[in-house]
């Protein structure tokens, strides 16, 4: 007596085996190098968060900066700001990035000293002028009755602003500061290009002393991109709770 | 007139003895645009007077007040309050518009509550009532706190310090809204149409609250409102406003049981039936 064995519809079969093959071959290649991948470009993980940090601290300094210029009263001072906004957000920033880095220290001679400043100046100017837009924009958007009550307390534009526009304008400021802040850490990536030894740094050296490492490589660098990208997720979330408790009326 | 008020070295003690109107409009005109909203308003305000201001909408009653409490400028004439001009300021004996400090010291005088409320939603009720008098007159926390407490408790609202604003219904925010004004110690208060924007039962808590204020008497009060039994119950005088002037005026007996205008007669009419 032969052992009877249901067979799946042959076509079918095929089918599966071909994807099935192919799929774990892909998973094979990635996986069996990993081991070696990790620890190089953990080395660049220092590099990314510090540009990361120092590009957020000055990108919301540029944006408050010129986000409160761009309403002040001085004509001078708006426009000059509002040219910062429209240059830096209708160019691109690996460019701006080339012009710091290189450009500029040729035509002044004015050298920024080190790439790291020049990283962290061009993502932080380029994202200050997105941000100050999200600045400017949330503190126009404070009910005017607002300063109205304010004024009938017979507060000073100072304490108008500081006491009861800015907090309400600040909590509004809060999601678009969380997303900036995910589309920052991608921008730093392109600090490898001035010879920033970043995650994506690190990566490009490994593959191109082993073609083949291409796959682990760079689904390795997604990995650490978004570990590093979770944290800043939740943060966002957070602040748009907090947001909605803080305006409602 | 003007002149005889500005002269006066001792203000306080002229309004006091309620002879020197505490506010006076000389011939204010207001135009937004092309529209002239007020054409030319001469009215005195003495202290301690309640004013009730009705008319039909669109007549410029919030407009009065408003300029009064800086937050519309006059296009053309004067407004004086406790003998000094609001909206202007000499210099090398000329009148010159004023300055924000200028309007800063001025409208000390004056708070106002508005239709719809303004409370600073990120703040507790208590610290709506506190942040004004503990950072614009500068008194200390302890007492800003104690005065606040004291003033909340006094609209029945004690028990609701740390609540935020969108916690309250609309009767308690306009009760919050009167205590924040009042902390501040003004010497005439303005009510802005307070009861508009609430749900008919809640009305009568708010005007129940103003009432007891106007018993206290000390302060000048200037209410626009459409509640005429209201009007004739606590204000001094009614002002019925009309095309951009003061149609009529007089005390409610008068302007709201026996109205002599015709305009009066027909809007009145609309309130009875």
């Amino acid at each position: 007596m032969t052992p009877r064995v249901r067979l799946p519809h042959p076509g079918g079969l095929t089918l599966f085996l071909m994807l099935d093959q192919s799929f774990y071959k892909g998973v094979i290649i990635i996986f069996s190098t990993i081991g070696e991948v990790f620890p190089v470009l953990l080395k660049g993980i220092e590099i990314t968060i510090v540009v990361l940090v120092l590009s957020a601290i000055f990108g919301y300094l540029f944006a408050f900066i010129a986000g409160l210029c761009r309403l002040s009263n001085n004509l001078i001072l708006r426009k000059f700001t509002g040219f910062y906004v429209e240059v830096f957000r209708g160019t691109s920033l690996i460019v701006q990035l080339f012009w710091l880095y290189y450009a500029i220290p040729m035509l002044f001679g004015f050298d920024l000293g080190s790439n790291l400043l020049a990283g962290v100046l061009a993502i932080a100017l380029n994202y200050g002028a997105y941000m100050s837009e999200i600045v400017r924009g949330s503190i126009l958007s404070v009910a005017k009755g607002q300063t109205e009550a304010a004024t009938a307390l017979n507060m000073s534009r100072f304490q108008r602003m500081r006491f009861v526009i800015f907090p309400q304008a600040v909590r509004m400021m809060l999601p678009e500061f969380g997303n900036y802040l995910i589309q920052m850490l991608k921008a730093t990536s392109l600090v490898s290009l001035i010879g920033m030894t970043d995650i994506l740094y690190h990566g490009n050296i490994l593959r191109s002393s082993d073609l083949s490492a291409a796959p682990t490589v760079y689904f390795l660098v997604l990995v650490f991109y978004f570990i590093i990208a979770l944290p800043l997720i939740f943060l966002t979330r957070k602040m748009e709770d907090i947001s909605k408790k803080g305006v409602a009326s | 007139m003007s002149e005889q008020t500005l002269q006066n070295e001792d203000k306080t003690d002229q309004s006091k003895s309620k002879q020197e109107p505490i506010v006076k409009y000389e011939d204010v005109h207001k135009s937004f645009g092309d529209v002239q909203v007020l054409k030319g308003i001469n009215l005195d305000i003495m202290p301690g007077e309640k004013v009730a201001v009705i008319g039909p909408s669109g007549s410029g009653k919030t407009t009065i007040i408003r300029m009064l409490m800086t937050l519309e400028q006059p296009t053309s004439g004067h407004i004086i309050v406790d003998g000094q001009y609001l909206w202007h300021m000499e210099q090398d004996g000329k009148l010159v518009p004023a300055n924000e400090k200028h309007l800063r010291e001025v409208r000390g005088d004056i708070g106002m509550v508005f239709q719809h409320f303004n409370l600073f939603p990120h703040m507790t009720i208590l610290e709506n009532c506190m942040t004004a008098p503990i950072h614009v007159q500068k008194e200390d926390k302890e007492s800003a706190k104690k005065r606040s407490i004291e003033m909340l408790e006094k609209v029945g609202l004690g028990d609701k310090l740390d609540n935020y604003p969108s916690q309250l219904s609309g009767g308690q925010k306009q009760r919050v809204a009167m205590a924040r004004a009042l902390v501040m110690r003004p010497k005439v208060m303005l009510f802005d149409e307070v009861t508009s924007a609430l749900d008919p039962e809640l009305v009568g808590e708010v005007l129940e609250v103003i009432r007891d204020i106007a018993k206290e008497g000390e302060m000048a009060m200037v209410l626009v409102t459409h509640e005429m039994e209201f009007a004739i119950d606590i204000a001094d005088r009614v002002l019925f406003l009309d095309e951009g002037v003061i149609a009529e005026e007089g005390p409610p007996s008068q302007v709201i049981e026996n109205p002599t205008n015709e305009r009066l007669q027909t809007f009145l009419h609309r309130f009875r039936s």
